[in-house]
């Protein structure tokens, strides 16, 4: 069916509208201007008016231009050639390769039956105790870095992306700076790592209607890879864009807002994209890391707020440290039990008591009298922030845990921990008393 | 034969308007034809010959002029044996044999039996000739561990029926013919072990509702001696993300000691509905010698599935319990989240441009959780046996904040409250609940003077604590510090429960007796304690001593080992009970 129509109704943001007859919803169409072609998706259909949203933006585009239906819904090409290349959130190459077009795939796939999954069993190592340690990262996990702007997000993503043993790493920008996609691109071509890499990149300056389609396509690729037995490492920076995005384009097209201006489906979206990180029983597995910068450091706002009930924990990035508190790894428990016999009771020993620290540090600040358990308590914060939690300390995991005890037996009693004690029995240095 | 069919005027997300010709039901089912595929969709909205239908599934690829078959039927659930230990999504297909059908995927538009068909071995009760009412048992089959009662359906009309013929002991199809039952007119009707109910209608086929008074016991020590819940009673788990709510909610699935347990996974994360999957069928269930999966149904329609089946599923979920009610049994449904459930109604309303109430939710919102939460009860049956629902939602608020919309109506109609804090999470202070701010109607298993005496003093540390930050320890009495102390020892040793510990996890009702008892003396008692040091390294002894008690087997000897030595710790120290505590204790 390629009939090209040549009356657009009506321009509204990114959003036009034709009358047309057979379009069926989600399809593609080409939209030619003046200025160009630029790739258009159906996302409304109300009789015989046709409500599509254009990729490239609606500006300049007159009502006599002409939209030509395709017939069928959004494709990406997939094979081993897009190994190491970069694209736009449409799928156009952005370096200077030649264009993919052969095995196209549907972005956007169904949802992975529940009963097909399995537990999550491996843990991805990244040599971050704060991440080892206190909240690993597991395969088919689906975590974020919650951050303020300004923080390194950037550097920690690419620092987890060059350390973790994957076979693949999709890069899924969206409202990218540009600064920033040249350093991924730079950091990653440096490490060796590019040529495992695909990059779907849309940066600040390019059309909002792309943002949206970067998660689809980052993610439909990866789960084909998955499927072909492939460990893929998506990561996803910064999904507070494409939730602006989202609303948007959810505004252009008068919907009731929910949430500061956020449709109410926002976290059915968010979801659908999160749930796509699996692990298929004898195949691969399909890994996102994101980055959620929260507006004005507010985790309640829509996006972070949202999102945290999606996944599986989160990181807090804050002072260039990550937060023992909030910070959560929800599968961490499927993989601790496995590392050592005091990895848990450790774990929850140590936040207990740095939480002490935290309410001693504030008595401390408005100057009452330190008694000498808030003095052993000082010292245990200020050891455990410079030697653990530092995020230039660059250590195995069991490493991370002789010096946790370490740390203990520097400041406290054995009973002073709240840990069990076999447990201290046999791990508490014998050196110390 | 398709009663009725039209054609598709609009698609808008997964709401499609269908122009229809003869006559269409509010809540009636449609199948819309899309080539090969027939998508499953309810009628929400009828409008002069528009009807708007919400789609189970995605809605890429339908264009105008799609033809439309109306079904004539509310949207059902099958009941009937076989319904134990079954993985469905929220519209009751079974997931697993979808998985067997289509591979890792789930596929749109395919609907498979919910019961499978299978032989069951039935006892008749009625003889012929006898006169019955719907949800009058005809007959029982055996169901793993259960009697299961075969019913006169109950969407038979409500007159006696004779029985005209029923089948003797045997083996018999799921859905062959067991009996034909006449009514007072003389019209026939046949029988099997399956029938249809539409989940929106509550089962109401019961002598009377009773008060929930029998306590249902979770074995999680901060919820049954502090925040009870009783059986046929309802409660709510809200609480910001990581808090730690599903965790609650799947130790209680394991613990409670109840003998069904329907898990609604309602756009949550698939990941946790895996490890019941999984675990479930491993784990053995102390009180049967059976897995922990003999006694489950799991319905999941989890976060990244189609949004309108999402709503579907808590109505799905307790309708099976109400079914299973019927039979006498006690069944706790936990649906986790309603605010999922919550947001597919606001999806739904804005796609319907309804004028939105409170953060764009429905103005009827708070009526459609208040009537859900109202299918909860404990129910005396015909034949003078009890059957109840439990119900425990949780409640996943925006930004964590308890003044929004769902948590405000929910509480408003629940029996119990279990407000996770953040502030206790973020201390990994598990389960979260806030002992402070939650609430209960329901009676506890340990004495309520004793309770309250601890609740007391749960007070009274906080408002030390709050006082020590304005004036510091030294500005505090040795009596207060005390107080505060004993606070956090009920805190640590007595409401947080370690979920992953092999024997931590579970606190029988009397381990917690006795636990509480040994825990209250130390609350009650006056302590010679010299100063502020001696009090904190008295309190941090006992901790530990109880700490490593609480995770030693009943069955180890160091459990009498462990409960000396407080004992002996305490005795060192005891200068006389308080007031208060003798009192309640009946010593001088």
């Amino acid at each position: 069916m390629q009939k090209v129509y040549t009356k657009i109704e009506s321009i509204a943001g990114n959003v036009i509208s034709v009358k047309a007859e057979g379009v069926r919803n989600s399809d593609l169409a080409i939209v030619t201007s003046s200025h160009g072609e630029s790739l258009a998706n159906v996302i409304k259909l109300e009789g015989e008016t046709v409500s599509l949203q254009v990729f490239a933006g609606a500006r300049g585009i007159s009502t006599g231009d002409h939209v030509r239906f395709l017939g069928y819904p959004m494709r990406i090409s997939y094979s081993e050639d897009l190994l190491g290349r970069i694209f736009n959130g449409s799928g156009i190459p952005r370096d200077n390769g030649p264009e993919l077009t052969d095995n196209l795939i549907e972005i956007g796939g169904p949802a992975v039956n529940p009963a097909k999954r399995i537990i999550p069993r491996n843990m991805i190592r990244t040599g971050i105790p704060m991440i080892d340690v206190f909240n690993t990262l597991v395969e088919s996990q689906k975590l974020p870095i919650f951050s303020v702007s300004g923080e390194p997000y950037n550097e920690v993503l690419a620092r987890i992306a060059m350390q973790a043993e994957v076979d693949l790493i999709i890069l899924g920008g969206m409202g990218l700076k540009y600064d920033d996609y040249l350093y991924f691109k730079e950091t990653l071509e440096k490490s060796g790592a590019m040529s495992r890499t695909i990059f779907f990149v849309h940066t600040a300056s390019d059309p909002t209607v792309e943002c949206l389609l970067v998660p689809d396509i980052s993610l439909a690729v990866a789960e084909k890879f998955a499927l072909d037995g492939k460990k893929v490492l998506v990561l996803l920076t910064d999904m507070t864009n494409f939730a602006d995005a989202m609303k948007e384009i959810a505004i252009t097209m008068e919907q009731v807002p929910s949430n500061r201006g956020y449709p109410g489906d926002l976290y059915s979206s968010l979801a659908a994209r999160y749930e796509k990180a699996v692990d298929f029983e004898g195949a691969g597995s399909l890994t996102i890391l994101a980055v959620t910068t929260m507006p004005g450091d507010d985790v309640t706002h829509p996006v972070p707020d949202n999102t945290g009930y999606i996944t599986e924990g989160q990181y807090y990035l804050k002072n260039s440290r990550i937060e023992p508190f909030g910070s959560l790894s929800r599968l961490k428990q499927q993989v601790n039990k496995d590392t050592r016999d005091d990895h848990r009771a450790l774990m929850d020993g140590m936040i207990k008591l740095y939480a002490s620290y935290r309410e001693s540090q504030e008595k401390k600040s408005m100057g009452f009298q330190m008694s000498e358990w808030d003095d052993k308590l000082l010292q245990y914060g200020d050891l455990f922030e410079t030697k653990l939690m530092d995020l230039s300390v660059n250590i195995p995991l069991e490493e991370a845990l002789d010096l946790g005890w370490e740390i203990l037996a520097d400041c406290f009693e054995p009973k002073e921990t709240g840990i069990r004690s076999e447990l201290v029995l046999k791990h508490w240095p014998k050196s110390a008393s | 034969m398709a009663r009725n069919s039209g054609r598709v005027t609009g698609v808008n997300g997964n709401m499609v308007t269908v122009q229809f010709d003869g006559d269409v039901s509010q809540n009636e089912v449609g199948y819309i034809l899309l080539g090969e595929q027939r998508l499953k969709s309810e009628v929400i909205r009828i409008s002069g010959k528009i009807a708007s239908l919400q789609v189970f599934e995605m809605t890429a690829g339908i264009s105008v002029g799609e033809k439309v078959e109306f079904t004539g039927l509310m949207l059902s659930v099958e009941l009937g044996p076989g319904l134990l230990t079954q993985i469905y999504d929220g519209l009751q297909n079974p997931l697993p044999e979808l998985a067997e059908q289509c591979g890792f995927f789930l596929q749109r538009g395919v609907y498979l039996q919910p019961i499978p068909d299978k032989s069951w071995d039935f006892t008749p009760v009625a003889k012929v000739g006898d006169t019955l009412f719907p949800a009058q048992t005809i007959g029982t089959v055996p169901e793993g561990i259960f009697t299961h009662r075969i019913m006169v359906p109950f969407d038979f009309a409500n007159v006696a029926w004779t029985v005209d013929s029923i089948r003797p002991s045997g083996t018999y199809g799921v859905r062959e013919e067991i009996a034909v039952l006449k009514d007072p007119k003389g019209n026939k009707k046949s029988v099997s072990m399956v029938f249809t109910w539409p989940i929106k209608r509550p089962i109401t086929n019961y002598v009377e509702r009773l008060r929930p008074t029998e306590p249902l016991v979770t074995q999680v020590r901060i919820i049954d001696t502090f925040l009870p819940v009783a059986k046929g009673g309802t409660y709510c788990i809200p609480g910001p993300f990581g808090a730690g709510k599903t965790v609650l909610q799947h130790m209680t699935s394991r613990n409670a000691d109840i003998d069904i347990v329907i898990i609604a996974a309602c756009g949550e994360r698939a990941g946790e509905v895996v490890e019941t999957l999984k675990e479930f069928p491993e784990l053995i269930d102390p009180r049967t010698g059976k897995t922990l999966m003999e006694r489950t149904i799991i319905i999941c329609n989890t976060s990244s599935m189609p949004v309108a089946a999402r709503e579907a599923s808590v109505y799905t979920a307790v309708t099976i319990a109400e079914y299973y009610r019927q039979m006498g049994l006690h069944i706790l449904l936990l649906a986790d989240s309603t605010s999922r459930w919550a947001q597919a109604m606001r999806e739904m309303s804005g796609r319907l441009e309804e004028i939105p109430g409170e953060e764009a939710f429905p103005a009827y919102l708070e009526s459609v959780i208040a009537s859900f939460y109202e299918r909860a009860g404990i129910v005396k049956l015909g034949d003078g046996s009890k059957g109840s629902v439990t119900i425990g939602g949780t409640v996943s608020p925006a930004g964590g904040n308890f003044e929004e919309p769902v948590t405000q109506a929910t509480l408003k109609v629940v029996g119990a409250f279990h407000g996770l804090s953040r502030e206790r999470s973020d201390a990994r202070k598990y389960p979260a609940v806030h002992p402070l701010d939650s609430w209960s109607k329901y009676a506890s298993v340990i004495d309520a003077d004793k309770v309250s005496y601890a609740r007391n003093i749960l007070f009274s540390g906080n408002e030390v604590s709050q006082m020590m930050k304005v004036v510091g320890e030294e500005g505090t009495s040795l009596g207060d510090y005390v107080v505060y102390l004993k606070s956090e020892l009920i805190d640590s040793v007595y409401l947080q429960q370690n979920s992953f510990d092999p024997v931590d996890f579970a606190a029988p009702i009397e381990r917690q007796e006795l636990v509480f008892d040994v825990l209250f003396k130390v609350l009650g008692s006056e302590l010679q304690l010299d100063d502020k040091k001696a009090a904190r390294a008295f309190i941090n002894e006992i901790r530990q001593k109880f700490i490593d008690w609480n995770n030693t087997a009943r069955d180890d000897e160091r459990f009498d080992m462990y409960l000396r030595e407080i004992e002996e710790l305490v005795a060192q120290r005891f200068v006389s009970y308080e007031r208060r505590a003798a009192k309640i204790l009946q010593v001088k």
